[in-house]
């Protein structure tokens, strides 16, 4: 009976293909919608992720994320460096600056500045030129979306000089860092030449950034940070979790990208419930003939879900390909970098598909069941 | 329950119908369609149950083929109180043992001549392609071999009510069941059909019924029931004067 029902619906084209598209459009929404939002947050973490050898960040108690920080005396440095444990520390500092660019126009920019002799606290790669540019006099390292921003398209930045608050910065490097949460042009530096770009205020280190000896775990020598310095010392998985939960909580983005895909399954619901119904309602004399000639309801039932299944499975599929072709039509673009699809989403897109097609079947077959094997005889 | 004055059941009867009641509610009120049937119908005859609109001739065969219960009564079909099994012994006892054959054909759109005519096979387990071939074979008697892999649009009226045949025989059932088999068709078709239904559908071990008010095909019954209100004003192998 089931090769009946898939011909049944594969017969009827037009609500065959209805049904695809709803839900393939639904699945489509709900999928990219949740891998932005979730690739978005996880720009929270950004900072955290683009200084790959911390293992414990270190830093005054009221800083909350990379982004919100407030500055420590820079004894901090030498503290948490006697903490037992402590393999390395080094120090980290971010601060907002301005730039003018060649065009006279003023861009707020983020510069990082990492340790001197180590350079700890760049991203793991750099796009162009190597990280030893930075030992150069005045050298700063522009981060990808800057190179985009600054420069036209097929204009290297390599040796381009910057007014950077006033001061000369030479760009010698492009560094292959994650995109902030804001997107915001970051231009790394070695500590000592971020002191004379950023004004000067009395506490300028931001950040200690922390490597743990052998056989100690970051958890342990973060306490033992906390307990014997008093400042806040976190894990790199526990900064970075800060980082995305500030977005969550401070930012509507939760909400609007909660509503879309909300809004996604309100229209799968509706689409496929209105030509799911359609179809069982053009079916309806056929399914009576067939109760009346000896099929169980419960053989009806497996024929609805077999139809529903079918349209489930092959609707899924083109929305998961069709974020896919998203996310891999747009990486090139410097919003999309690092872009990638968490196993999760399609598991949730799956589970919201099943729900609409539960509803939406349920409904259906309602009126095949209700029906009297004798109205076909009316 | 059965009326005590009821005949008793004829043992050779396929179907043995008693005391049949049945009831609508329209609203606050009840209507009594059918009052008190008793009647047999006999294997290895053409049975037509005729009458006005609305004489309960469709809710007297929808209850003697297990699709409506009957407010009161009993029906025996083939010795089996049809409505004393469960609901899904009845839904299997149908698929036996009961072929029918649809005013509207009823056929499935998007699968074609054979496998229409295979639904029942199918809904019994065989598979497809088997459950097809034997149908094919079915079709062929009926002169539509060569239709086989059409889909039913693509076919004309009477060759849709041949499909219809072919599916209510299939699965050699021992009660054929029609309704009003030639409504839709012209009076050459209607006649062919016919001719063809007693020629395929009666059989010394299965009863025919059909349900028609069409006075064409009136001399092709071997046994003639009319009802009138509910009621059945006349059993006998012609029409009686009059109507």
């Amino acid at each position: 009976m089931l090769w009946i029902a898939i011909r049944m619906l594969t017969g009827d084209a037009q609500k065959f293909y209805g049904l695809l598209f709803g839900i393939a459009f639904s699945t489509l929404l709900i999928t990219q919608q949740m891998t932005i939002f979730v690739n978005l947050v996880q720009r929270g973490a950004s900072g955290v992720y683009n200084a790959p050898e911390a293992e414990v960040w270190v830093m005054d108690p009221v800083s909350r994320t990379t982004d919100v920080s407030y500055a420590m005396p820079s004894t901090a440095l030498d503290k948490v460096r006697s903490v037992k444990g402590v393999e390395w520390a080094v120090p980290h500092l971010r601060a907002q600056a301005n730039v003018r660019t060649a065009e006279g126009d003023l861009e707020g920019v983020a510069v990082i500045g990492v340790d001197d002799a180590t350079l700890i606290g760049l991203p793991k790669r750099m796009a162009e030129g190597d990280k030893a540019v930075l030992f150069a006099p005045d050298a700063v390292a522009v981060d990808d979306t800057g190179a985009l921003r600054f420069f036209p398209a097929g204009v290297s930045p390599i040796g381009a000089r910057l007014e950077l608050n006033d001061q000369r910065a030479l760009i010698r490097g492009i560094a292959d860092s994650i995109p902030s949460f804001t997107s915001t042009v970051v231009l790394y530096t070695r500590y000592s030449n971020a002191l004379n770009f950023v004004p000067g205020t009395r506490n300028r280190l931001s950040f200690v950034l922390v490597g743990v000896s052998e056989g100690q775990t970051p958890a342990e020598v973060a306490d033992r940070i906390e307990a014997e310095t008093g400042l806040k010392a976190e894990t790199r998985e526990e900064f970075a979790q800060a980082g995305i939960d500030f977005i969550i909580e401070n930012t509507g983005i939760p909400t609007n990208f909660g509503i879309t895909v909300f809004l996604g399954f309100v229209v799968g619901v509706a689409i496929v419930g209105l030509t799911f119904s359609l179809f069982i309602r053009d079916n309806i004399k056929q399914f009576g003939a067939l109760k009346a000639i000896g099929v169980t309801n419960g053989k009806i039932v497996r024929m609805v879900a077999a139809q529903a299944g079918l349209v489930g499975m092959i609707g899924y599929a083109l929305g998961v390909i069709g974020t896919v072709l998203f996310i891999f039509g747009f990486s090139a673009n410097p919003f999309f970098k690092g872009f990638y699809i968490p196993w999760q989403v399609p598991l949730i897109s799956l589970v919201a598909v099943v729900i609409i097609l539960a509803i939406t079947g349920l409904i259906a077959i309602r009126s095949v069941l209700k029906t009297e094997p004798a109205a076909v005889f009316r | 329950m059965t009326n005590p004055a009821s005949p008793p059941c004829d043992a050779e009867a396929a179907i043995c119908a008693r005391g049949i009641t049945r009831d609508f509610e329209a609203g606050q009120t009840t209507i009594r369609v059918l009052h008190g049937i008793d009647t047999d119908i006999r294997s290895g005859e053409m049975t037509y149950v005729v009458g006005e609109s609305g004489s309960g001739k469709t809710t007297l065969i929808s209850i003697m083929c297990g699709i409506l219960w009957p407010t009161e009564g009993e029906v025996k079909v083939f010795g089996t109180d049809i409505y004393k099994l469960s609901d899904t012994e009845l839904v299997n006892f149908r698929l036996n043992n009961i072929g029918f054959i649809f005013q509207q054909y009823n056929l499935i759109p998007s699968i074609d001549a054979a496998a229409n005519a295979a639904v029942p096979l199918i809904a019994k387990g065989m598979p497809v392609d088997e459950a097809r071939e034997k149908a094919k074979v079915l079709l062929e008697k009926l002169n539509i071999g060569n239709q086989a892999d059409k889909l039913p649009r693509q076919l004309s009226g009477g060759q849709q009510q041949r499909v219809a045949i072919a599916r209510a025989l299939v699965h050699e059932p021992r009660l054929v069941v029609c309704d009003e088999p030639t409504a839709a068709l012209d009076a050459r078709s209607g006649r062919r059909v016919m001719d063809l239904l007693r020629e395929v559908a009666v059989a010394p071990d299965r009863a025919c019924i059909i349900v028609t008010h069409d006075n064409r095909i009136f001399d092709l019954a071997d046994r003639i029931i009319v009802l009138e209100d509910g009621r059945i004003t006349h059993d006998g192998k012609e029409m009686p004067d009059g109507h």
